[in-house]
C-alpha cells in the first residue's frame, strides 16, 4: 500500500499546477465574470494537454486514465476557482456515453455535457424521476442542471415504465426549454423543461447513473479539497502579514489554534478523498461507503474551513474582492451537489448495513 | 421570580400588537419575513412612520424625543415588531451617536441633530474602522489638524456601512499623537456633502453594496461639530456599553422569524412520501437550533430584569452577541440547506427567469449571516474582553 504518485502523475500535477497558476490569478478571473462563464483559451489548453481524455476508453481514443488522474486535475481547477464544466463534460459523459464522435468531441474539447438529474420532487435521490420517457419522448422538468446553461447535449434521466432510463439530448431539441441560472459561484446552472422532447436512449439505467454520478462526487471532493487548502494557505498566510494590537493576528493564541484546526481538517479531508477516489471501481457496497463517508465528512470540513477562513480574515474576507468568499460558495455548492452531508450520511448508514 | 408582564405592560402590547398588525403592509412583511435586506429608503419610511406614532427613537428619554419607555416596553415593542415581521430600525444615528449626543454633545448640537435622526431626515453612519485599525480600533490614523475654526480631515475608512447613503459621519479622528493610543482621539460630526470626501463601494460576498471605503481629502469641519473635548473621544463609547444591556435583550427576538421561514420552506420539499419537515434528522438539528434560541432569550429576558433594575449583568451582554451571531449562522445555513439545490439558483440571467421561492434571500442571508460574527467587534475580541474583563483572565 502506499499513496505515492507514478512519474507520469507527477508530471500531470506539475502541469496541473502551472495551469492554475496561469489561469487561477484572482483580478482576472473577477474581471472575466461579466463575459460569461467559461475560458476558451482555457478549455482548449486542457484539451491540448490531453486532461479532457483521460476518463475515456483508449479504444475510443482516450487515454483510459484511472480516477487519479481525475482527482489531479480536479484538485488544480478547485484551487484556481477554474468554471470549466469539467466533471459533466469529461467525468460523467464518458461513463455513461459511447457514441465515438462524441467521445472524440469531448477529447477535442468540442463539446460541454450536462447532466440533468435533480427535480423539485426527488431531492438527492437519482431513482426517483417524475421525468417520463414513453414512445420514443421525454417530458419533465429538471430544476437543476449543473453547468447547464452553456451545454451542448444533455444527459437526462428518466422513468420508463417502472426502470430508469438514460437519455441524450441535444440542446437544439424540439421541445427543449433551457432556463439559465447564475449560481452564486458565478457558473451558469440551468432548469429544464422537456415537453415531448425526442429523445436517443443511452445503454445503463440507474447502476450505471449511480457509478458515474459516484464518480462526479470524487471528482468535486478533489475540487473541494483543492478549494480548501487554497483557503489554508491564504489564511495562513494572512495571519502571518496581518498585524493588529502591535503584533502579527497569527501570534495570538486563539488564532492560532483555530488556524491549526483549519490545517486539520485540510489533512481529513484529504484522507478521505483518497480513500473515495481508491475505491471507485470497488464492488457498488463498498464504493457507496467510500464515496458518502468522503462525501459527508469533506462536506462538513469544507464548511468548517471556509467559515473560519472569513471569519479570520476579518472584514475583508467578507468581501467580493478577495477570493476567500468564492471559495466559500462554491464550497457550498459542491456540498450540495448530488446529496449534502445529511443525504450521504444517510446513505453510508443503508450501506453499511447492507455489506 | 415570575415570567409575567403587569396588567400596563399587557395593555401596552396589546397597543403595539395592533399598531403594527395596521400598519406594515404585506410587501415589507414579505421582505422581513425572507431576510431581505431593506434599502435605506424603506428604513427611512419605517422611521417616518414610527416618528409620526411618537415612536421614532423608543430607547430615548422623552426631553430629546424619546419615548421614554421602560427596558420592558422597549423589548415588548421590539418582540410585537419582530412577531408581526415589521423591520429593525436602522441603528446607527438612533443607538450609536444619538445617545453620545444627548449625554455629551453641546446644546447645540442636540439641537440640529438629535430632531432629524428622529425625524430620518438625517442618515448617519459610522466612520471608526479604517484599513489598519479594525479590531485594534485605536490604532487609527486619521488625522484631524486644528485650522482656526475648523479641523482639516484627511485619511481613510472602511467598511463604512450605508455611507453611500449617509448624509452624516460620526467619526473617530486622530488630533495628537500621544504615548497612549486612546488618548489624542477626538469625535468629529462630519456632513457627508463637505468637498473632499470621496465613497467607494465595496461588495460584500452576498453581491451586495453595503459597505464602503471613504477618503478624506483635506476635509474641512467647523470645530463646533467636535463632540465634547478634544482628545477624548474615546470615552464616550462608554455611555453606548452601559445602553447595551437593554439593546442586547432584545438580540434574539428576530431569530424566530428565519425559524418560521425555515418551517415553511422545509414543509414545502418533498422526500417521497413525505417532507423535509418530517424528516427526523432535520427535525432534530432544528429543535436543536430552537432550543439554543430559547436558551438566548432567556438569557436576554435576564439582562432585561437587570436593566429594570439597574444592576450589573456582568459580560451577559457581549455574551448575548456571540451567541446571536452564532445562531443567525446557523439557521440561515440550516435554510440553505432545506432548499437543496434551490439555493444553488442565484441570480437570473435574463429578464424572463423566475427564481424558485424565496431565492435568493435563503443564500444571502446565510452569506451575509458571515458578517455578523465579525462586525461591531469580531467574536474573538469580544471573548478575549470577557475574559479580561469579567473572568479576570
Ligand atoms: C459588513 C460589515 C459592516 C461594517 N460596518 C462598519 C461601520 O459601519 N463602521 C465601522 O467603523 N466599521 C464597520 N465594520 C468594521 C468592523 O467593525 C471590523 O471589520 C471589525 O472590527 C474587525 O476588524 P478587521 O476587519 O480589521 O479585522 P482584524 O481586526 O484584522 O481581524 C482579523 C481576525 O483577527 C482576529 N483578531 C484580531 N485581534 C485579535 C486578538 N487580539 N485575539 C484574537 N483574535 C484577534 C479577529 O477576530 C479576526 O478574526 C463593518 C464590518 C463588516 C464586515
Amino acid at each position: 500500500m502506499d499513496f505515492l504518485l507514478t512519474a507520469e502523475q507527477d508530471l500531470l500535477r506539475d502541469s496541473i499546477t502551472r495551469f492554475a497558476l496561469e489561469h487561477g490569478d484572482f483580478a482576472k478571473w473577477r474581471r472575466a465574470l461579466p463575459a460569461g462563464p467559461h475560458n476558451q483559451a482555457a478549455w482548449s489548453q486542457m484539451a491540448e494537454l490531453g486532461w479532457l481524455a483521460i476518463a475515456v476508453p483508449e479504444a475510443a481514443g482516450g487515454l483510459g486514465g484511472s480516477a487519479v488522474e481525475t482527482m489531479l486535475v480536479m484538485e488544480g481547477l478547485g484551487r484556481a476557482l477554474s468554471r470549466e464544466p469539467y466533471v459533466g463534460t469529461a467525468v460523467i459523459a464518458p461513463a455513461l456515453i459511447d457514441d465515438p464522435a462524441i467521445l472524440a468531441a469531448i477529447i477535442a474539447g468540442e463539446t460541454r455535457i450536462a447532466l440533468a438529474v435533480a427535480e423539485t420532487g426527488n431531492r438527492f435521490n437519482l431513482a426517483a424521476a417524475e421525468t417520463t420517457a414513453t414512445g420514443g419522448t421525454l417530458t419533465g422538468t429538471k430544476s437543476f442542471v449543473h453547468d447547464g446553461a452553456t451545454a451542448d447535449w444533455f444527459i437526462v434521466s428518466a422513468q420508463t415504465g417502472p426502470a430508469l432510463t438514460l437519455h441524450l439530448v441535444p440542446r437544439d431539441a424540439p421541445g427543449l426549454t433551457i432556463t439559465p441560472i447564475r449560481g452564486p459561484d458565478h457558473r451558469h446552472h440551468a432548469r429544464l423543461t422537456l415537453a415531448n422532447t425526442p429523445t436517443r436512449p443511452l445503454q445503463g439505467g440507474l447502476d450505471a447513473l449511480e457509478s458515474a454520478v459516484d464518480r462526479a462526487i470524487a471528482a468535486h471532493l478533489a475540487e473541494a479539497v483543492g478549494s480548501m487548502e487554497a483557503l489554508r494557505d491564504m489564511t495562513l498566510a494572512y495571519l502571518k502579514t496581518r498585524e493588529q494590537f502591535g503584533a502579527t493576528i497569527g501570534s495570538f493564541q486563539a488564532l492560532q489554534h483555530r488556524m491549526v484546526d483549519i490545517a486539520l481538517a485540510c489533512e481529513e479531508a484529504r484522507s478521505m478523498l483518497y480513500f473515495a477516489t481508491l475505491r471507485l471501481d470497488a464492488p457498488a457496497p463498498d464504493r457507496r461507503i467510500a464515496v458518502s463517508a468522503a462525501k459527508t465528512r469533506i462536506g462538513q470540513t469544507a464548511r468548517f474551513v471556509a467559515h473560519q477562513s472569513v471569519q479570520l480574515h476579518g472584514g475583508i474576507g467578507t468581501s467580493d474582492e478577495l477570493p476567500v468568499s468564492h471559495h466559500l460558495k462554491r464550497l457550498m455548492i459542491i456540498e450540495t451537489l448530488y446529496g449534502n452531508s445529511d443525504h450521504h450520511r444517510a446513505r453510508f448508514a443503508a450501506a453499511t448495513d447492507a455489506a | 421570580m415570575n415570567l409575567d408582564y403587569t396588567p400596563d405592560e399587557i395593555a401596552f402590547q396589546q397597543r403595539m400588537r395592533a399598531f403594527f398588525a395596521a400598519n406594515i403592509d404585506e410587501r415589507l412583511r414579505a421582505l422581513v419575513r425572507t431576510g431581505t435586506r431593506l434599502e435605506p429608503r424603506e428604513y427611512v419610511a419605517y422611521q417616518q412612520l414610527l416618528a409620526a406614532q411618537g415612536w421614532g427613537a423608543p430607547t430615548w428619554p422623552t426631553e430629546y424625543g424619546g419615548t421614554g419607555w421602560t427596558p420592558t416596553q422597549y423589548y415588548i415593542f421590539e418582540a410585537e415588531s419582530a412577531r408581526a415581521d415589521a423591520p429593525q430600525q436602522f441603528h446607527q444615528g438612533l443607538e450609536l451617536i444619538g445617545p453620545v449626543l444627548f449625554t455629551y454633545g453641546s446644546d447645540a448640537q442636540k439641537q440640529k441633530y438629535l430632531p432629524r435622526i428622529i425625524s430620518g431626515e438625517d442618515w448617519w453612519c459610522q466612520g471608526y474602522s479604517e484599513p489598519g485599525a479594525g479590531s485594534d480600533l485605536a490604532s487609527l490614523k486619521t488625522r484631524a489638524v486644528r485650522d482656526g475654526d475648523h479641523y482639516v480631515v484627511t485619511g481613510q475608512k472602511i467598511w463604512t456601512s450605508y455611507a453611500h447613503a449617509a448624509s452624516h459621519m460620526f467619526c473617530l479622528v486622530r488630533t495628537e499623537i500621544r504615548p497612549r493610543r486612546q488618548e489624542g482621539i477626538s469625535l468629529l460630526l462630519i456632513d457627508m456633502k463637505s468637498p473632499g470626501i470621496r465613497v467607494r463601494p465595496i461588495l460584500t460576498l452576498d453581491e451586495r453594496h453595503h459597505v464602503n471605503e471613504v477618503f478624506l481629502d483635506e476635509v474641512r469641519v467647523p470645530a463646533e461639530d467636535l463632540v465634547g473635548e478634544e482628545g477624548k473621544g474615546w470615552n464616550y463609547g462608554k455611555v453606548l456599553l452601559d445602553r447595551e444591556r437593554g439593546l442586547s435583550a432584545a438580540l434574539g427576538l428576530r431569530l424566530g422569524q428565519y425559524v418560521r421561514v425555515v418551517k415553511s420552506r422545509a414543509a414545502a420539499v418533498r422526500l417521497g412520501a413525505t417532507t423535509l419537515l418530517a424528516d427526523p434528522g432535520f427535525r432534530d438539528k432544528l429543535a436543536q437550533i430552537e432550543i439554543e434560541m430559547l436558551a438566548l432569550e432567556y438569557m436576554g429576558l435576564r439582562t432585561l430584569a437587570d436593566a429594570v433594575a439597574g444592576l450589573d449583568s456582568g459580560p451577559r451582554a457581549s455574551m448575548l452577541k456571540i451567541r446571536w451571531s452564532e445562531l443567525i449562522q446557523r439557521i440561515t445555513e440550516l435554510w440553505v440547506e432545506a432548499l437543496g439545490y434551490d439555493a444553488a439558483c442565484f441570480a437570473p440571467l435574463d429578464d424572463a427567469t423566475d427564481l424558485p421561492a424565496d431565492m435568493p434571500s435563503p443564500m444571502a442571508s446565510y452569506l451575509h449571516a458571515r458578517v455578523t460574527t465579525i462586525y461591531g467587534g469580531a467574536n474573538e475580541v469580544q471573548r478575549n474582553i470577557i475574559a479580561r474583563r469579567s473572568l479576570g483572565l
